[in-house]
């Protein structure tokens, strides 16, 4: 059984703007799962669902949503509480404001401990230290007494995952937590979520916009557009045989650094992405969609193109994979 | 050569005001950055946080006066200048779209304040400049009504640059004009100063901390770090041969979309760059794994690379 | 106090927050009683026969039309000195948003322009900003008031003057911290590389984008003034009499509060109310601008 179990998952504000329409996706124990997909396609408003953390007014409904046995769909408020921070995590994108900049780092790391589980504030500040050490920080023991706005974005960063980590949480739901670090300490942060997935069989939701760290990182991979998965694959599929008119574009954009051609154009996807109002139907990337025709207003089957890999499209699967730009 | 622009050891300290019982500290955010760009070619500048390459283009912008050193654009020392003159010959595109343009005016009025604020263009001189370059960026001329919140952060993007045009600048200086950018339209704004640039025989100087985009984009890189140029080279040699440890850091934990291959360790260690405590000797010792003894003590002095580039590196 | 942000929030990132339904009601309710009160200042007394400083001591508080041995001439009753209420009341209405309106532009004036400029400029002339602000604040307003009218006495012009001077600290603190936030952004950058006057700058570029907040403390303002109004005129220290203050009308009225009680209560109710509307409009001013400038 998944351990996160997402099946028709719809997300409406105000009754005006669907921002999920229909996201279905399952994360194995111990598997990084990637939600890729460009600003505005609802993978962060998916990430905040499952936590249960939408702003009032958003409307979220789903044919299911379990996690680790629990159905999320009929939890109480108290119920999510008790599993947000503890068997289910989730760190966001902007160090800056993630951390309360009024307390310092050690109370806020205890903090999480002592709530969920029966432990003394000292025992969770040895825990926090043990688990600063761990994702790498330097002098934990300096740490615990310092406040957030004395620390490095990266450090930031970092104190955030191993927060996230103080009750060994079974899934770690990581919205966008490199996009804003340097290149460098992106590269230090992702290798100590690769060795926390082998050390303690953690399972992440990775969300990112970025196809490097898809590539690097991810087992599967699931890709986002206006509010719909419109393709599923374990990674090497995904790359190797992209189906989606929307993935083989978003794959022909990003220039590979070694490989650039400076004489030709780098491939882009006209036009912009659409807001979707509920109601809609039919296929939301045709009217930038180079292959579509009448048939893709109505609503499109799902087609596999393999084990394992499914994706949202008239087109028939295609064996080969991107020509070289 | 032709040089569009000529910086000669600029340089920006900061002092920043400690509480009672601390030292002042002084921040040296830009140190002595000297370097020549031709007409009509790309200088990229990259590096991270804290590197001193917004406050660079901000001093070359005017926008921060520089503690010492210059710049200068076809023979004229642009602090010498005022800022209507200067604003003819350079220009700046922003990195965020959605703070670049005024919320309150309309795009009209936002493209054409360059050419009003210099205060000799005839009205219907303005509205037809300001037409043409729309179109030159791809934009409708009925976009000139509607307000920056009616558009996306492409085209207000393409806004951005259409006013850094209008007045025909020589040297514009995009400051990660596509960070901000989701991938699928940052090609689109890429191939549009490409093609800008090709077609007006413009300058650019190019920061950006994607060194894919700048890979494809400019003709000389320069990598900065805690307030130097640690390596300048053309670009293809710089990429196939990285010669200062640093470069070679970023080359190495860029990721690129090739599945499998895991994420480097780029081995830089845990000491974190501050602009406020910059190492003595060679400032980037503490986090590179070739240094020596000397690295310690001794800062390096440029040396020319070959094809007319320079290392910063006692070992390079 | 708090500096309110003015950065923007790109379109994709707001979650649609609107306005609860009793916050939108009491906007709608704010600028209903304004609007009626407004109105009656303007027109009322063209509209109401009686002369509110006719005096008629023969008709010395006649009860209003709602008690027993109301006159059908005089609505609202007559005062102590035998004038109509309603013209009064109507009259005094006049006084009170006049003060108000007064009273905020000549804070707002000298406020703004403080706060932008040291908002803008930084160094030197913030310092300088800050020392008068502080020193503003220092000061303790209703005695000064006092002290200045008490010495050189009252007269409607001495009281908009009074509180004018005193009162632009809350809009420098608003402007100087809005404008340090705008200053930052890139269009700002982009108009001085662009070639800008620095008047251009302060007057297109910046004062625009932090209007809106200015709003929300024109409209505290303005019902500060209008209470520190009628407390002065109830001591016996704003307008000067025949002129129906609301104020002065509450002071009149107290000692006929146990046998009339209506000359201390209803001039106490319109008070309550114009100030409350006010109120209710900068908090609606407010939640509009904290949802996203709708």
């Amino acid at each position: 059984m998944s351990l996160l179990e997402i099946e028709d998952l719809a997300v409406t504000f105000g009754g005006r703007t669907a921002a999920v329409r229909g996201v279905s996706l399952g994360v194995e124990p111990g598997e990084t799962h990637c939600l890729v997909g460009e600003s505005g396609c609802g993978k962060s408003v998916t990430a905040l669902a499952v936590m249960g953390l939408l702003a009032p007014g958003a409307a979220r409904r789903a044919t299911r949503l379990r996690f680790a046995g629990n159905d999320l769909l009929t939890l109480s408020d108290r119920g999510m509480a008790r599993l947000r921070g503890n068997t289910m995590s989730m760190i966001f994108q902007e160090p800056v404001t993630s951390l309360n900049p009024a307390f310092t780092v050690g109370s806020q790391m205890a903090e999480v401990m002592t709530r969920h589980k029966r432990v003394s504030r000292s025992a969770a500040l040895e825990r926090a230290v043990e688990l600063m050490g761990r994702v790498g920080i330097t002098a934990p023991e300096l740490r615990l007494g310092q406040f957030p706005h004395q620390l490095s974005g990266g450090l930031r960063q970092r104190v955030m995952i191993a927060m996230a980590l103080m009750c060994d949480p079974q899934l770690l739901v990581a919205d966008e937590p490199t996009t804003a670090l340097d290149v460098t300490v992106q590269a230090q942060i992702l290798r100590l979520l690769a060795s926390l997935k082998r050390d303690f069989g953690l399972a992440i939701l990775l969300i990112t916009h970025d196809l490097g760290i898809v590539a690097r990182v991810a087992d599967r991979v699931s890709v986002m557009y206006a509010g719909e998965v419109v393709e599923r694959a374990a990674t090497a599929d995904l790359f190797a045989a992209p189906q989606h008119p929307y993935t083989r574009g978003l794959l022909s954009c990003v220039p590979v650094p070694g490989k650039v051609q400076r004489d030709r154009p780098l491939g882009s996807i006209p036009g912009v992405v659409p807001t979707i109002a509920p109601g809609f139907a039919g296929c939301a990337f045709r009217s930038r969609c180079a292959h579509a025709e009448a048939t893709c207003a109505h609503e499109i089957s799902r087609r596999s193109a393999g084990a394992g890999h499914d994706y949202l499209c008239r087109l028939a699967p295609r064996e080969s994979a991107l020509q070289p730009a | 050569m032709n040089a569009a622009i000529e910086v000669a050891k600029l340089r920006r300290e900061f002092v920043l005001r400690a509480g009672l019982f601390e030292a002042r500290r002084r921040v040296i955010a830009v140190d002595d950055v000297s370097f020549t760009v031709p007409v009509g070619s790309v200088l990229g500048i990259v590096g991270e946080s804290g590197c001193g390459k917004s406050t660079l283009a901000r001093l070359i912008l005017g926008l921060l006066a520089p503690t010492a050193g210059s710049a200068t654009v076809a023979g004229k020392r642009l602090s010498d200048l005022d800022r209507k003159a200067r604003a003819r010959l350079i220009q700046p595109v922003f990195q965020d779209p959605f703070a670049s343009l005024n919320p309150r005016r309309r795009i009209r009025d936002i493209v054409a304040l360059p050419l009003v604020a210099q205060g000799t263009f005839a009205r219907a001189d303005v509205a037809r400049r300001v037409a043409r370059v729309l179109e030159r960026v791809g934009l409708s001329s009925e976009m000139a009504e509607r307000m920056p919140a009616e558009l996306s952060g492409g085209q207000r993007q393409r806004v951005a640059i259409a006013r850094a045009l209008v007045l025909e600048p020589r040297i514009v200086i995009c400051d990660e004009p596509t960070s901000a950018l989701d991938v699928s339209v940052q090609a689109q704004i890429l191939n549009l100063l490409g093609d800008l640039r090709r077609d007006l025989n413009l300058t650019y100087i190019f920061i950006s901390h994607n060194l894919a985009v700048v890979e494809h984009l400019a003709s000389e890189v320069a990598v900065m770090y805690l307030g130097r140029i640690v390596e300048r080279r053309e670009t293809d040699a710089l990429f196939r041969e990285p010669r200062h440890p640093y470069t070679q850091a970023l080359l190495a934990s860029v990721l690129t979309p090739e599945p499998g291959r895991g994420v480097p360790d780029v081995g830089l260690g845990d000491a974190l760059p501050d602009p406020a405590n910059i190492p003595a000797g060679c400032r980037f010792h503490p986090r590179c794994r070739i240094a020596v003894a000397q690295c310690r003590s001794v800062p390096p002095t440029p040396v020319v690379a070959d094809g007319g580039g320079m290392v910063e590196c006692h070992l390079a | 106090m708090s500096a309110p942000a003015v950065v923007q929030v790109a379109p994709e990132a707001q979650q649609l927050a609107r306005p609860s339904r009793v916050g939108r009601a009491g906007f709608a309710l704010g600028l209903a009683i304004v609007g009626v009160i407004l109105l009656a200042a303007l027109v009322g007394n063209a509209l109401i026969p009686q002369d509110p400083f006719a005096q008629d001591l023969n008709n010395r508080l006649q009860p209003p039309f709602w008690m027993e041995g109301a006159q059908p001439a005089h609505l609202f009753g007559t005062d102590q000195l035998g004038r109509d209420y309603l013209a009064r009341l109507v009259y005094g209405a006049r006084i009170s948003l006049l003060i108000g309106t007064l009273t905020v532009i000549t804070s707002g004036l000298i406020g703004i322009t403080l706060g932008v400029l040291g908002g803008f400029f930084g160094g030197r002339v913030d310092d300088v900003v800050l020392f008068a602000i502080t020193t503003r604040l220092s000061i303790p307003v209703v005695l000064v008031a006092l002290a200045v009218v008490g010495l050189m006495g009252s007269s409607f012009s001495l009281v908009v003057a009074t509180l004018g001077l005193l009162l632009w600290d809350r809009f420098a603190v608003v402007a100087r911290a809005t404008t340090m936030q705008v200053r930052t952004l890139d269009y700002v950058n982009a108009a001085w590389c662009a070639g800008a006057s620095t008047a251009h700058i302060l007057l297109r570029e910046i004062l625009p984008n932090i209007a809106s907040h200015l709003a929300v403390v024109a409209t505290l303002e303005m019902a500060l003034a209008i209470l520190l109004e009628a407390a002065l005129s109830f001591l016996g220290l704003g307008v000067p009499p025949p002129l129906p203050s609301w104020g002065l009308m509450i002071a009149e009225g107290k000692d006929y509060m146990f046998f009339s009680p209506w000359v201390i209560m209803i001039p106490g109710i319109a008070l309550v109310l114009l100030v409350l509307a006010i109120n209710l409009v900068g908090d609606g001013l407010r939640n509009i601008l904290a949802t996203g400038q709708r």
